[in-house]
């Protein structure tokens, strides 16, 4: 009557499947983490890219450090007047006709300046900070609150699940864009508490708010399920509070739910951060992510494309590469899914 | 089958009511929202403010002002307090372009994703599904802002090939209405052509083992007898079900970004500008706009999965 048994339980049926389908004899007695981790690290397009996405990760971290070492110019130090040799020519970084410069593949503006002559890679670095600091704590907001919502509600069943229920289907019966941006306008004209104007957290929260009913309710079904097994029932013959079944018979359970979410809800959170910045109820000014950059370099169209195309291909980098990891983390975590496909495999080689 | 479709009706119904309420409180609720305040402008004295609230009804109970804003918008007697126009008439004046890119985007998304997604999953494992796993993922991963704003310099700008944004009534112009729509359905599909195509892929995996696929293939069918008759009919349910809900919600002005990357003046780009000047009569109009094209639609998918699946009826 301990979790790892638990969880065991919940896995054992699987293992067998997954083992079958790596088409190998497994050693005895391997945990199922284990075995999804060996999964996982098997999927080397899926490890390439989560390679890439904790690469681009560290990179916007060390913002600070290529912008003083290597750019050495700070991401809102304007520069209009400036000039840059390239390749032997010295050239303008903005042009008199206020066109600033494209790439020049040097240290000093490597990807280009933008109109007021600041340097789009010590932008973009920065940028990139924001940008994945709000999908980071959105991506926290709504686990946390989407597995306590989805546990309490499937665990308690009766009135607790139907007044969560309601408040989650009115959130998700609204449009995630529409509800995003009435949301991060509101707060930014006016404030609920600490949270208000330009600051970062403004559009995480909402992001981290919005997407709440995306997780919340398949824990909640899962967890009507959980709730009716041997285990659970012998937890609450023992006498167990309602808070120790939750926390330690059941929730550990759920972790390869969670775990499956964790990606997916980054993914969109960091999207819909763009999407919001786009139409201006995401981060504000001062502040910049690869949004607003965007959002700005479409202005700049078509004098200077480098301004949208830049920030757009790192965005897009970083959200497919966790994308791309985290299709793999559902492949490792749920085998069945690799069984049937060398089944249909054999199928369609039938014929 | 007649009560399962009044009851999720009258659920759904129940839901949007709710919807509208939020809205409404949100911008009753938070001060700086505050109509009243809106109306007088920063400099207003409290004198002034207290007029407004006399003459607009803002002093009434909140529930009061819910019911006749509601009844004024289902009327056509609502007006903007920011813009002074007609709700519903400038709803109607965005309907065209949000309908034809809602109907266009809605066929193209849904014909190509049953189709990739099939491809992949016949394919399951091979490299034409890992490929096209990648496109998918591509596609999901992909800002729609961002999209147009490459289609529109490259394919627009640079080529020539297509108007850079706008609408054009179709009954005006249909080349140019054809035309100015081209980009937008592309950029609006896409996402969802990579989200339903995975969606598909795993759902035929998944009904490839159950019971009556073993029937159909122990009837002696054909490999695509079986797949369209059977295993593609149920596993198009969940896609069914996701497209009701996605395209009731681009009429509804969902698609915000889209229209406001292409210029559409639709009746996302109204969300967007009523939002941003916090005009509560249009968007409230709008939420409703959605709520009736969710409540439809949904009904709508009842009964088209109602057929596709027959155990459905049984469970009423």
């Amino acid at each position: 009557m301990s979790t790892t048994s638990a969880s065991g339980t919940d896995f054992s049926d699987s293992a067998p499947a997954g083992s079958a389908g790596d088409g190998q004899a497994l050693p005895a007695g391997i945990g199922p983490w284990a075995l999804a981790w060996r999964r996982l690290r098997r999927n080397k397009t899926s490890m390439a890219f989560g390679g890439l996405f904790l690469l681009i990760v560290v990179l916007c971290l060390l913002a600070p450090v290529y912008s003083h070492d290597v750019a050495h110019i700070g991401p809102a130090a304007e520069n209009i007047t400036g000039t840059i040799k390239v390749g032997g020519k010295t050239e303008n970084i903005v042009s008199l006709t206020d066109i600033p410069i494209g790439p020049t593949w040097h240290s000093h503006y490597f990807l280009g300046a933008d109109e007021l002559g600041r340097d789009v890679a010590v932008r973009l670095l920065y940028g990139g900070r924001n940008s994945l600091e709000i999908g980071a704590v959105a991506t926290l907001i709504t686990m946390i609150f989407g597995t306590l919502l989805g546990l309490a509600a499937g665990y308690f069943r009766g009135l607790a699940d139907g007044a969560i229920r309601g408040v989650l289907d009115v959130i998700w019966a609204y449009p995630a864009v529409l509800l995003g941006v009435t949301l991060g306008t509101v707060l930014a004209v006016g404030s609920i508490g600490p949270l208000h104007g330009t600051n970062l957290m403004v559009p995480a929260v909402v992001i981290g708010f919005v997407y709440i009913p995306y997780v919340a309710k398949p824990i909640r079904g899962q967890t009507l399920g959980l709730r009716e097994r041997e285990f659970v029932d012998a937890a609450r013959q023992q006498g167990l509070s309602h808070l120790r079944i939750m926390g330690w018979e059941i929730l550990p359970n759920l972790a390869s739910t969670i775990i499956v979410f964790i990606p997916l809800i980054l993914a969109n959170a960091i999207l819909l951060e763009a999407g919001l910045t786009y139409l201006g109820a995401g981060v504000q000014p001062p502040n910049a992510s690869w949004g607003t950059m965007i959002t700005d370099g479409i202005d700049q169209i078509p004098a200077a494309f480098h301004l949208v195309l830049a920030p757009g291909i790192m965005l897009v980098l970083a959200v497919l590469s966790i994308n791309i990891f985290g299709d793999g983390l559902v492949d490792a975590l749920n085998p069945r899914a690799k069984v049937r496909i060398s089944l249909t495999g054999s199928e369609t080689d039938d014929h | 089958m007649a009560r399962f479709v009044v009851r999720r009706l009258l659920v759904m119904f129940a839901l949007l009511i709710a919807t509208t309420i939020v809205t409404f409180g949100l911008f009753t609720l938070i001060p700086s929202a505050n109509p009243a305040v809106l109306i007088a402008g920063r400099l207003a004295t409290p004198q002034e403010i207290e007029q407004i609230n006399v003459e607009y009804g803002f002093n009434k109970p909140i529930y009061v002002q819910y019911v006749k804003t509601m009844k004024n918008i289902l009327t056509g007697k609502a007006y903007s307090y920011q813009s002074g126009f007609n709700v519903d008439s400038e709803i109607k004046a965005g309907l065209p372009a949000t309908l034809s890119l809602a109907l266009g985007a809605g066929f193209i998304w849904l014909v190509s994703s049953i189709a990739v997604g099939t491809l992949a999953a016949v394919r399951a494992g091979r490299l034409t599904d890992r490929l096209l796993a990648v496109l998918a993922l591509t596609g999901v991963s992909m800002p729609v802002f961002f999209l147009g704003a490459v289609l529109l310099y490259y394919l627009g700008y640079k080529l020539n090939w297509f108007p850079l944004g706008g609408y054009t009534k179709l009954t005006s112009n249909p080349l140019q209405w054809l035309k100015h729509l081209i980009l937008p359905w592309f950029a609006l599909s896409v996402l969802f052509i990579g989200f339903y195509s995975r969606v598909l892929r795993s759902s035929i995996l998944d009904s490839v083992n159950e019971d009556y696929v073993r029937t159909a293939h122990a009837k002696g069918l054909s490999e695509r007898q079986v797949l369209v008759r059977h295993i593609l009919r149920n596993s198009l349910i969940p896609i069914i079900s996701l497209f009701g809900l996605d395209l009731a919600q681009v009429i509804g002005g969902g698609a915000i970004i889209t229209e406001s990357v292409f210029n559409l003046h639709g009746v996302g780009e109204l969300a967007r500008d009523s939002i941003q000047r916090l005009d509560i009569i249009t968007l409230m109009a709008i939420v409703m706009l959605t709520a009736a094209a969710v409540v439809i639609l949904g009904a709508v998918v009842d009964v088209i999965t109602a057929y596709l699946d027959p155990r459905i009826r049984l469970m009423t």
